[in-house]
């Protein structure tokens, strides 16, 4: 058998802190509110649902693809519908501009384990590309600077 | 330039296949060794049009790209709309086998991706002296579920807009847009149904763990590439299905992802064209 090489992933592919990761993901309301197409992508969504680093998610409030409200859990007795949460290791991967391989999709880290969907799936499966394109949205400023 | 007309051909032919004739789309264009392409799950032969508007390989192959039923321009069979379509490891390699015999091709390479990969190994496996070589593009005898497959058909969600989203992270990212675009819109234009049923042989039927091994590369060789972002097929589950198998030829294909002939095709080029000349030195040797 002839091998070229592999990306082996590991826990941690890139070098992060914990308050960077949390500044990052408090910036998606604003890049969303810049991004008319992605808004309008989400024109039909209106959903509650919690999002963000395992260590310190969000609620977060979705109305007609705009976020309207996001506020740090816990919040007391707060309902949300589904909740994706990723490490702050995978999030600061997955937000490269070339994002290591294993670490480049919001499916892919839920595969690897680095990742957590929970809940009534439909808003987030009817809307999956959204999501997608919604929690990369810090990609675009290239975090860290490490790309 | 406007009114640049390509040198691939459309045409279709009636297959046989299960007892009832099928009307095949194939795209065809080159000369030479015939090189029968393996669209993937849910997605048409389009994927491959690159591969079939590349001159230097049309110099040496024929290279032919089909419709599978229910996929692109082949309708489903006349008697079976309304029926749950399923492919199935025997209904698969029926296909490709009655499509080769019904144009008269002797001994083809075959190249498959994804289910098309996997395809290919069942013919390693079983028939792999009708076959001059055989390429599997993202292929391996078994790889983790990571979707529940019940998203892909249901009526309070949109087939074309779930399925496009979930194979989209299987793309390697800094790839061309417009090639990723592309590659994505086969996948919102599939019929409902019809990729889940192509993945009812990728994730119930097809399981190949422990057959590979009967694979006998000096009957036909036998060519693994995987893109090292495909997260479905992962290059490990590929090396792993290459391990079992003496003569082998794996290789990782860096910047691709699942779709390697579509998403990025002049990175692709860069891995496929010496295993194309490879065939062609087995052929003139």
């Amino acid at each position: 058998m002839e091998s070229e090489r592999v990306h082996q992933g590991d826990g941690q592919p890139v070098s992060f802190t914990p308050d960077a990761v949390v500044a990052a993901f408090t910036a998606i309301p604003d890049l969303l509110a810049r991004d008319a197409a992605l808004t309008a992508h989400g024109r039909w969504l209106d959903v509650d649902c919690l999002l963000g680093p395992s260590t310190q998610p969000f609620h977060v409030a979705i109305r007609a693809g705009q976020i309207v409200d996001m506020t740090p859990a816990p919040v007391l007795m707060r309902s949300w519908r589904f909740a994706y949460r990723a490490t702050p290791a995978a999030l600061a991967a997955y937000w490269q501009k070339m994002p290591p391989a294993g670490w480049h999709d919001l499916l892919a880290l839920t595969k690897r384990g680095h990742a957590t969907l929970e809940g009534d799936l439909h808003p987030f499966m009817t809307h999956l590309q959204y999501f997608k394109d919604l929690l990369a949205l810090p990609r675009q400023n290239g975090f860290g600077g490490a790309s | 330039m406007s009114g640049f007309i390509e040198p691939i051909v459309g045409r279709y032919v009636h297959v046989e296949i299960g007892g009832e004739i099928n009307r095949i789309y194939f795209e065809e264009s080159g000369s030479g060794i015939p090189l029968v392409c393996l669209h993937t799950a849910g997605s048409d032969a389009r994927q491959w049009r690159h591969l079939l508007g590349d001159d230097e390989f049309t110099r040496h192959f024929r290279i032919i790209a089909f419709d599978m039923p229910w996929h692109g321009k082949s309708n489903p069979p006349e008697s079976q709309y309304g029926t749950e379509y399923r492919l199935t490891t025997a209904s698969y390699t029926a296909t490709i086998r009655a499509f080769c015999n019904a144009l008269k091709l002797e001994r083809p390479v075959v190249m498959g991706c994804s289910i098309g990969g996997r395809i290919v190994l069942n013919l390693a496996i079983e028939h792999a002296r009708e076959f001059r070589a055989l390429i599997g593009l993202e292929a391996a005898d078994f790889q983790q579920p990571w979707y529940d497959t019940a998203w892909l058909n249901r009526p309070d969600v949109h087939g074309g807009e779930v399925c496009a989203a979930l194979v989209s992270g299987l793309i390697a990212p800094g790839g061309p847009e417009a090639a990723r675009n592309e590659t994505l819109w086969g996948y919102k234009q599939g019929g409902p149904g019809i990729f889940k049923g192509d993945l009812y042989f990728y994730r119930v039927d097809g399981d190949l763990r422990g057959r590979t091994r009967n694979i006998d590369v000096s009957q036909c060789p036998l060519y693994l590439l995987t893109g090292e972002y495909d997260f479905s097929c992962t290059p490990e589950d590929t090396l792993r299905t290459a391990a079992s198998i003496p003569g082998a030829k794996a290789t990782v294909m860096e910047r691709l992802g699942h779709f390697p002939m579509s998403e990025n095709p002049e990175q692709f080029r860069r891995y496929i064209a010496p295993v194309l000349q490879d065939i062609l030195n087995k052929q003139n040797s």
